[in-house]
């Protein structure tokens, strides 16, 4: 068994990082999966392997209700900061011209990311609230005689803050994939006799998909795991998955049941990264 | 017709500037308000909340542990991260791509998820929950933001200079001390600040990985069952600034490298 200096780094460089991996992310998952399978003998649960609690998911219909609202509400959400994000990213790549205003409008964008998530929602609830800031000030310019509960606790209020908590993450990409078009292909669209409009139809969109993708994928996979907006602005008619999960592991309960939720969102990521991969490789493909 | 649109577009950018900023500034005006009450309009200035949270030694503790928390996961994850992303720039190993996936799975994976396998490991292997669960889960997703940004900075590298190096005698280690450490600084010091902030951030992993200790932003989670307190405010307010301060070090300290390694 004799190694060389530099094999034996070789094998550190690596093992350390693999272990570590399959310790905080392999493993665990495996285990998950493996509880998904157990039996629940309240309030804890035996070791089996049956799909009692898959069977659950299919047959009850609150949490197809459940499955149903998140995906709902993760892709209006990622409708709505594309929405936003996409002409914000457009005006800073392509229309500003100057370096320094560039970067600082960037930095603009970004900066938000630095309010912790928690009170990123925590504030849309002091401001949709009944006594609320959106309130008072409707009740002070007249608009409204009393305060009004329907901007709090619904669909609605968890769209539009999760909405602002996401533009940013949906910028950036576009960003970084608007900046890399060369300046001189819209030229050359343009005195091909190009009209603006056709230009982005036909140049700057197709080879922003990429970014657009990134984005849509990423705010798609994190908000359908929320449970943090969820409990701060959302209200029993937008219970989210992530939610329901959190509860089969606090006062639920029902491990298995839990596991088993994880289980189906896990796979649920899995495949829409995988989705986004081979898109990505595929425009990579197509530009090269 | 063309300045028609560029001005309905400067005018969105504007308007979609307004609906980021109003909140953080909500967030910030009302720690200073003179009431317990979030409501238009202002009804005075005062210090009060500031010196409320200097005041609540819970909330002070559990500041204290997430600063252990982020800095102790931040650590790791560099050192870790760092292996990660020179074992995927240069050593040629069987599933080499099934790797890379893997590390890099946490950054769109929801924290729930790392949160719930590692509270199912660690109750199948009999592990009580504490700090350094909370540690473990979130060196899981740090890895991912750290090796992102070394591996990106190692393929760009210039592989001749640590060759120079080696060919004038310098040990590996001293090539990797001297000549490619200093190369991905800038990375090291990026991913290490953004590690950081996002650790020092987290609920949804902390949640199921904490035992009896909480860190910031759990302690504030659970107070907010008792309804909103200008005291979150001015917390999130002094953290905002105590990051921004951070980011504005950094850059300074990124750009006059730059500049000496232009020289």
């Amino acid at each position: 068994m004799a190694y060389t200096p530099h094999q034996l780094r070789a094998v550190a460089v690596l093992g350390i990082p693999l272990t570590w991996v399959l310790i905080t992310l392999v493993v665990p998952v495996a285990v998950l999966l493996a509880h998904s399978f157990f039996v629940v003998e309240f309030p804890t649960f035996r070791p089996a392997l049956v799909f009692d609690s898959y069977n659950e998911i299919a047959t009850d219909p609150q949490y197809f209700q459940v499955i149903g609202r998140t995906l709902k509400i993760a892709l209006i959400t990622a409708a709505c900061s594309l929405l936003v994000a996409y002409p914000l990213a457009y005006f800073l790549a392509i229309k500003v011209k100057s370096h320094t205003l560039r970067t600082t409008l960037y930095f603009l964008i970004i900066l938000p990311l630095w309010v912790s998530y928690l009170l990123r929602a925590y504030v849309w609830k002091t401001i949709l609230g009944q006594e609320g800031i959106l309130n008072s000030f409707l009740m002070y310019t007249g608009l409204i005689s009393e305060p009004s509960p329907l901007f709090l606790y619904n669909q609605f209020s968890m769209v539009i803050t999760l909405t602002y908590i996401f533009i940013p993450f949906m910028a950036m990409p576009i960003f970084a994939a608007l900046e890399k078009i060369p300046p001189r292909l819209l030229e050359a669209s343009a005195d091909l006799g190009m009209t603006p409009l056709q230009t982005f139809r036909h140049v700057t969109l197709p080879l922003s998909m990429p970014g657009v993708v990134a984005g849509l994928t990423f705010t798609i996979c994190l908000t359908s795991g929320d449970f943090v907006a969820a409990f701060m602005v959302g209200g029993p008619s937008s219970t989210m998955v992530a939610s329901t999960i959190q509860s089969q592991f606090g006062a639920s309960l029902n491990w298995p049941l839990g596991a088993a939720l994880s289980v189906i969102m896990f796979l649920f990521v899995l495949a829409l990264i995988s989705v986004s991969d081979r898109f990505e490789t595929r425009a990579q493909g197509a530009t090269s | 017709m063309r300045r028609l649109s560029d001005l309905s577009l400067g005018g969105f950018v504007a308007l979609a500037l307004f609906f980021l900023y109003a909140p953080v500034v909500v967030l910030i005006l009302f720690s200073f308000n003179d009431s317990r009450l979030m409501t238009l309009p202002l009804s005075g200035f005062t210090w009060d909340w500031y010196k409320a949270v200097f005041a609540n030694e819970a909330m002070m503790r559990a500041l204290r542990n997430s600063l252990f928390v982020a800095s102790v996961a931040t650590a790791i994850s560099l050192a870790i991260g760092t292996m990660a992303a020179f074992a995927l720039d240069r050593i040629r190993f069987p599933g080499k791509t099934m790797f890379r996936r893997i590390i890099l799975l946490p950054i769109s994976l929801p924290g729930i998820i790392i949160g719930i396998s590692i509270l199912n490991m660690s109750s199948a292997v009999g592990l009580h929950l504490s700090l350094t669960t909370v540690i473990l889960g979130h060196t899981a997703m740090l890895l991912a933001i750290v090796v992102t940004q070394v591996f990106a900075r190692l393929q760009r590298m210039d592989r001749n200079i640590e060759e120079a190096a080696a060919d004038l005698g310098a040990s590996p280690w001293q090539t990797f001390t001297r000549v490619t450490l200093p190369n991905i600084r800038s990375a090291l010091i990026g991913s290490g600040l953004l590690s950081f902030t996002v650790s020092f951030d987290d609920v949804p992993i902390t949640f199921f990985l904490t035992g009896r200790e909480n860190t910031l932003p759990m302690y504030i989670y659970s107070a907010m069952r008792r309804g909103p307190s200008p005291e979150f405010n001015a917390v999130s307010t002094m953290i905002f600034v105590g990051s921004l301060a951070l980011i504005i070090f950094s850059i300074i300290l990124l750009t006059r490298d730059k500049g000496e390694s232009n020289v």
